[in-house]
């Protein structure tokens, strides 16, 4: 395996890769690679394993952000008899965590101009990232509650008024300020959510796979060939996270 | 400056199905072959660890293995009325990178067309008249099913594919699809062992007069080593297939049935992140001289040789003729010119039924393990008093449990909130989808071209796509729509929905990877980019191999059909074209 026309980065550019590269949490830049005839290229696990998340601090929110966030979680996934509640299971944690890597600078993105506003079948057109999302729609929030709710704060709410206000952003029959789009920025928070909510727990929601278990989702696992003509009958195994076990934590 | 490199005597742009498939072919011939890739390399052992490929955020969600649209978006728009806006992030379709292409987070449904599609204006002309399909701008590809058996039986012996033939060599196999056309032999593997949910969908739809069975798969039913000596182990029904490779060897792909041989060769070079900017053509115009690339270090590489064969993505296929100058694009307005003309996309509409005390496992799951019917697919009905050509095979193919994107609701929940989690938690695993996946039939307006504002990296214009569904198709996928309706309720459940397709392809919701057209393949050099062996009328050294030849497309998966095509090609290189370099293998 050999280096196809040396690369030519230069110094400066060489490093703003590197630091792009550690922001998104990916190995570092990429080389065109030559495979002459003969040669076998294979290279055992040399990709990258997901790194676990820890939950503690913020990354990228906050900490009022951070307040208005896990409230907002655990109201679209509230606690019950089912499962633990969405702040709980490490929603917000997920959402922030993400928010530094390369899907909160949108980097895998077309993100050239001009922008212009589409139509609903052409899919986000916005010139901002998911990070500046995050920014601007919730101090959108902080700043709409705080001129029509007396200077309240989400996560001050009754739990019915947060509930109302929710419901009202997700049918966009709330005007938020500065050019935030109060439907599109609830379809985000939601989808976050969800994905946190059923995400492998090593991204840090699914605290104790408390989704799968609700489902019966048996996660991380790779072979049912036993099971697939039992049919119509209870799957017997808990679930596992690319971590492992529940009772095999390594930390 | 560009560097000029050593001849070859093939370049091949794009390393997936196609790519591979010919390449391995063409060294067996004796020659020298190098292929381009834009993306990085890619193999089980390296990339698809079983230890953390189950990960459905990172592979289905974020999508590592696809292509990012900062690298190549595209820009659409729903008919020539509008400005077309750029796919910011790719949604309903998901095109591959890097080796092994598409063929890698495929889920392994593989399917010949047939007679009737290869030959469908001919066909439906003589059944019905040509004022039935008057609007529509179908086209014979030049080849027949019978040509082309040899060729798809290749491919499911190189693929190992697991399926029950319903067809061989006239005879109707009990359990088979009755509506095939004659195979000289069944598939090298039994079907795959079925789950809960198809096996009651056949029970159902058996008991009212239709004709379920089991879908070939690229799903291994059992161990297996193909005619290139590569073995394969049987799969394991994680269900983590459409959107991830295969960590366990048990899905067909380039990975797992062409490169362990094909990188063993001397004569045969893969180069990675190098990404391939246009066909050079020398200076009668007529003829390719090599081809121009970029490597991932910015330096521009002019890679001369005899012979250049084009396998990327479909879509990107196109856009590489346009940028190189080869053949006139398409002008709706006018009918002339052939790049961009037929662009096809896959007409779908989705059941489900909500059952109470059923439980269907959902993660007991493969990509293409499921059951099918086709007795509404194609023209296997008649269609003499319905107001629409084409049709849709009706599939129950549970292809995952994977709980992000399959967490259905019944109508009328909530998105989130109590009411949303105790509907969830109570329907995961009780209800059952199936889904009709429908022809797609060109007309005018829908086309491929150049988009006049937005560029890529390279500050070269990105493709636009122009397309909606046309209203053929619509009465088409609504008539199947309404058999569905007819084996949901005839399945027993508390309640169920069928989503129609409608007006207005969006581009933000996922619905299909299956672009088919834009380079295709025919018999007329006005009306079509390519002879009926995939060499281009305009410059006779240039081959270009996958869906993007398609005519039209079917109601099926076009994966066996680019890798059937992808044989058809590499014969014809090998056995018609090498004895006569740079002529043309049908006369315009």
């Amino acid at each position: 395996m050999t280096q196809h026309c040396p690369p030519r980065l230069t110094r400066r550019s060489f490093l703003s890769t590197m630091s792009a590269a550690l922001l998104a949490g990916t190995a570092g830049p990429a080389l065109a690679r030559d495979y002459p005839g003969g040669t076998l290229p294979w290279n055992a696990y040399s990709s990258e394993p997901p790194t676990q998340i820890v939950p503690g601090g913020w990354k990228f929110f906050t900490p009022a952000e951070a307040a208005t966030v896990e409230a907002i979680v655990d109201r679209l996934i509230p606690e019950d008899d089912l499962s633990v509640g969405g702040k709980d299971a490490g929603c917000a944690v997920y959402i922030d965590r993400q928010l530094t890597t390369f899907y909160g600078s949108s980097d895998r993105l077309y993100m050239q101009g001009p922008f212009k506003p589409g139509l609903p079948t052409q899919g986000y057109q916005g010139e901002w990232t998911n990070a500046e999302r995050y920014r601007r729609g919730l101090g959108a929030i902080a700043k709409y509650l705080n001129a029509n709710k007396s200077g309240a704060t989400f996560a001050s709410l009754s739990d019915e008024d947060k509930d109302a206000f929710l419901k009202d952003m997700e049918a966009g029959k709330v005007e938020l300020p500065d050019d935030v789009d109060a439907k599109a920025f609830f379809a985000l928070i939601l989808g976050n959510t969800m994905e946190g909510f059923f995400a492998d727990p090593v991204y840090g929601g699914n605290k104790d796979m408390a989704s799968w278990k609700m489902l019966g989702f048996p996660g991380a696992r790779y072979d049912y060939r036993e099971y697939v003509s039992k049919h119509n009958q209870p799957f017997p195994l808990p679930p596992v996270s690319i971590a492992g076990a529940m009772n095999w934590k390594a930390k | 400056m560009t560097k000029i490199l050593p001849h070859k005597d093939v370049v091949i742009i794009g390393l997936g199905w196609s790519g591979s498939i010919i390449a391995n072919e063409l060294t067996d011939e004796g020659l020298d072959v190098v292929a381009i890739e834009r993306g990085p390399w890619r193999d089980t052992g390296t990339d698809f660890n079983i230890g953390y490929i189950q990960d459905e955020l990172r592979y289905a969600i974020r999508r590592d293995l696809f292509l990012q649209p900062r690298v190549e978006a595209m820009t659409m728009r729903n008919n020539d009325g509008q400005s077309a806006l750029p796919i910011r992030e790719y949604n309903s379709f998901l095109p591959g990178n890097g080796v092994g292409g598409a063929g890698v987070h495929w889920n392994g449904q593989t399917w010949r067309f047939w007679d009737s599609d290869f030959q469908i204006n001919k066909h439906l002309t003589e059944r019905y008249g040509a004022q039935k399909f008057d609007g529509l701008t179908l086209q014979d590809w030049g080849v027949t099913a019978q040509e082309m058996e040899k060729s798809y039986d290749k491919f499911e012996y190189l693929a190992g594919i697991s399926g029950k033939a319903g067809n061989v060599n006239g005879q109707i196999q009990e359990g088979g699809n009755p509506f095939e056309d004659p195979r000289s032999r069944d598939y090298p593997l039994p079907p795959m062992e079925m789950t809960y949910g198809p096996t009651k969908f056949a029970e159902v739809t058996k008991g009212m007069g239709l004709h379920p069975f089991p879908c070939p798969s690229g799903n291994l039913s059992k161990d297996y080593v193909n005619p290139l000596g590569v073995a394969m182990g049987q799969c394991t029904m994680c269900g983590f297939c459409e959107r991830f490779g295969c960590a366990n060897y048990s899905k067909s792909s380039a990975q797992t049935t062409v490169l362990p041989v094909l990188m063993k060769k001397k004569n045969f070079e893969a180069r990675t992140l190098c990404e391939v900017l246009h066909i050079d053509k020398d200076a009668s115009g007529k003829m390719a001289k090599g081809v121009t690339y970029v490597d991932s270090s910015d330096e521009v590489c002019f890679q001369p040789a005899d012979l250049v064969v084009v396998t990327a993505y479909a879509l990107h296929n196109a856009r590489l003729m346009m940028l190189s100058g080869i053949g006139q694009v398409y002008d709706p307005n006018t009918g002339e010119g052939t790049i961009g003309r037929n662009y096809c996309y896959q007409t779908n509409a989705g059941a489900r039924v909500y059952f109470d005390d059923e439980n269907f496992n959902p993660f007991i799951a493969a990509g293409a393990l499921g059951m099918t019917c086709d007795d509404y697919n194609g023209d296997a009905f008649d269609h003499s008093d319905v107001d629409f050509v084409g049709g849709a095979g009706i599939n129950c193919v549970p292809s995952s449990g994977r709980p992000i994107q399959s967490r259905p609701t019944p109508p009328g929940t909530p998105a989130w909130g109590k009411d949303w989690k105790k509907a969830t938690a109570e329907t995961y695993k009780s209800s059952l989808a199936f889904g009709s996946q429908g022809s797609s039939y060109p007309v005018a307006g829908n086309h491929l071209d150049l988009d006049p504002t937005y560029k890529d990296r390279f500050g070269r214009p990105l493709l636009r796509i122009t397309f909606d569904f046309p209203d053929n198709d619509l009465r088409m996928s609504h008539f199947v729509s309404d058999r569905m309706e007819d084996i949901a309720k005839a399945m027993g459940g508390r309640e169920h929905t069928v989503s129609r397709a409608k007006k207005g392809w969006n581009s933000a919701v996922y619905q299909s990877t299956h672009n088919t057209g834009g380079v295709i393949m025919g018999t007329d050099p006005k009306k079509s980019a390519l002879n009926k062996y995939l060499q281009s009328w305009e410059a006779h050294n240039v081959f270009v191999v996958g869906a993007s030849a398609f005519a039209h497309n079917a109601g099926k998966n076009p994966t066996g059909t680019v890798g059937g095509l992808a044989f058809w090609a590499a014969d014809a290189i090998r056995n018609q074209y090498l004895r006569n370099p740079g002529v043309g293998l049908v006369s315009a």
